[in-house]
């Protein structure tokens, strides 16, 4: 990822999704809200305000930065890799899942890692973690999803460095660009709120 | 398949159908080619750079076909209610993509070949009747293009500037297409990068309205 493309999504892109958000609740009793929550409140549930697209790419893109670092990628250790084998079957399926919703999120868009609390789906007695794309500015917290990782996949994240070749920056994000760091202190906090285990086995 | 009309062409008005090169399986069923530019990639500049009209031909909207006749194909194939309404997204963003850039091709020109001379004849006295002026229409679609949240259109549809979303086809919202732009950051960003208006104010120095005109003649 080039320091062109840092330059103008983080300096530019993000810099006026945060400017405009701020012009937007300036003077409201929104102001005082924590990013996370306005989110959530802007998004009406399925009716989003006039702010949801800025509080959202606000958001979003800090989460996205923080989920990258310098001499990243690789596999994950610890916990995290013990889940991702638990519920994809092997890192190698889970990285395959995720480039393939990160390509087909069709026009603007973000793919994500998340943890879904227990009962989500019914019969699961317990959190998961799963793959969800979204598009434009939405993301899993609207959801009730807990995110752990996301990529950009709007053309701007990458069109400086790969053009039309999405697929590619997509493979060099997983291969050289995720801090699992980040997503292992991300998992941690999960835990707070969702159980990721049988309650019997999480009590020994 | 019984009630499918097949394939998209035949419910386009004869104009546009002329523009889409097909060609039809032994199978027995249409497939789509990449349309020829009527000028060179570098023709439009310096207004729409080479190298993205380079891109976005010969890489986007080859790839929209070639996505397109592959759900076309599967669609043939398909011997299931669940089967032909899972392709749906599939067709509809892949052959709107095709048609949107179909359109968008023509709607383009270099300034040698009549690119940003302004409007004449029944569509001249219609915009100026509906917009008041050209520079009022332009201030209009640029601001609508301006505003579209991710990637989509700004489109001129029979008089009327609406914007539609990914690549919706123009035809979807039931009106005619005279003008397209796409606002799509593949479409601007390694030229204007983040300044969509910049693109947008530049892109009316090669607006083909020869071929605006004739769509909206051919509409009356």
């Amino acid at each position: 990822m080039s320091k062109q493309t840092l330059e103008f999504h983080w300096g530019k892109h993000h810099r006026a999704y945060v400017d405009n958000l701020n012009k937007q609740i300036k003077g409201t009793e929104l102001e005082g809200l924590q990013l996370g929550d306005l989110v959530k409140h802007a998004y009406n549930n399925g009716n989003p305000t006039a702010y949801f697209n800025n509080a959202g790419q606000a958001w979003n893109h800090d989460f996205f930065w923080e989920s990258l670092k310098p001499g990243g990628g690789k596999k994950p250790t610890g916990e995290v890799l013990h889940l991702i084998e638990r519920d994809f079957g092997s890192f190698e399926a889970f990285a395959d899942e995720f480039k393939q919703a990160a390509a087909t999120q069709f026009g603007s868009g973000w793919a994500w890692l998340v943890g879904i609390p227990a009962g989500s789906h019914g019969e699961d007695k317990f959190g998961k973690l799963a793959i969800e794309k979204t598009k434009d500015a939405v993301n899993p917290l609207v959801l009730g999803h807990y995110p752990l990782l996301t990529i950009d996949v709007w053309e701007h994240a990458y069109y400086l460095d790969y053009q039309n070749r999405r697929p590619d920056y997509i493979s060099t994000f997983i291969d050289e660009l995720i801090s699992w760091e980040a997503v292992t202190a991300r998992l941690e906090q999960a835990k707070a709120t969702i159980n990721f285990y049988d309650v019997k086995m999480s009590s020994i | 398949m019984a009630g499918l009309t097949l394939p998209a062409s035949r419910r386009l008005g004869s104009a546009l159908q002329a523009l889409i090169p097909v060609t039809v399986q032994s199978r027995g069923f249409q497939t789509y080619s990449l349309p020829e530019l009527a000028y060179d990639y570098g023709a439009l500049e310096p207004y729409i750079s080479g190298e993205i009209m380079e891109l976005h031909h010969s890489k986007h909207h080859k790839t929209y076909i070639t996505n397109f006749n592959a759900a076309l194909e599967k669609l043939h194939d398909a011997k299931d209610p669940q089967s032909i309404v899972a392709l749906q997204s599939a067709l509809n963003f892949n052959g709107g993509g095709h048609i949107n850039h179909s359109i968008f091709w023509k709607n383009l020109a270099p300034k040698n070949q009549g690119g940003g001379e302004g409007p004449q004849g029944p569509l001249a006295s219609a915009i100026s009747t509906q917009f008041g002026s050209v520079e009022k229409l332009i201030t209009k679609m640029n601001s609508s293009g301006a505003a579209v949240q991710g990637s989509g259109w700004v489109e001129l549809k029979h008089l009327v500037v609406e914007t539609t979303a990914n690549q919706d086809p123009l035809t979807n919202k039931g009106l005619i297409p005279l003008l397209g732009i796409d606002v799509w950051e593949h479409a601007y960003y390694l030229q204007y990068k983040n300044v969509r208006p910049d693109y947008l104010k530049n892109i009316w120095n090669v607006i083909n309205w020869k071929d605006v005109s004739s769509r909206y003649e051919e509409a009356l």
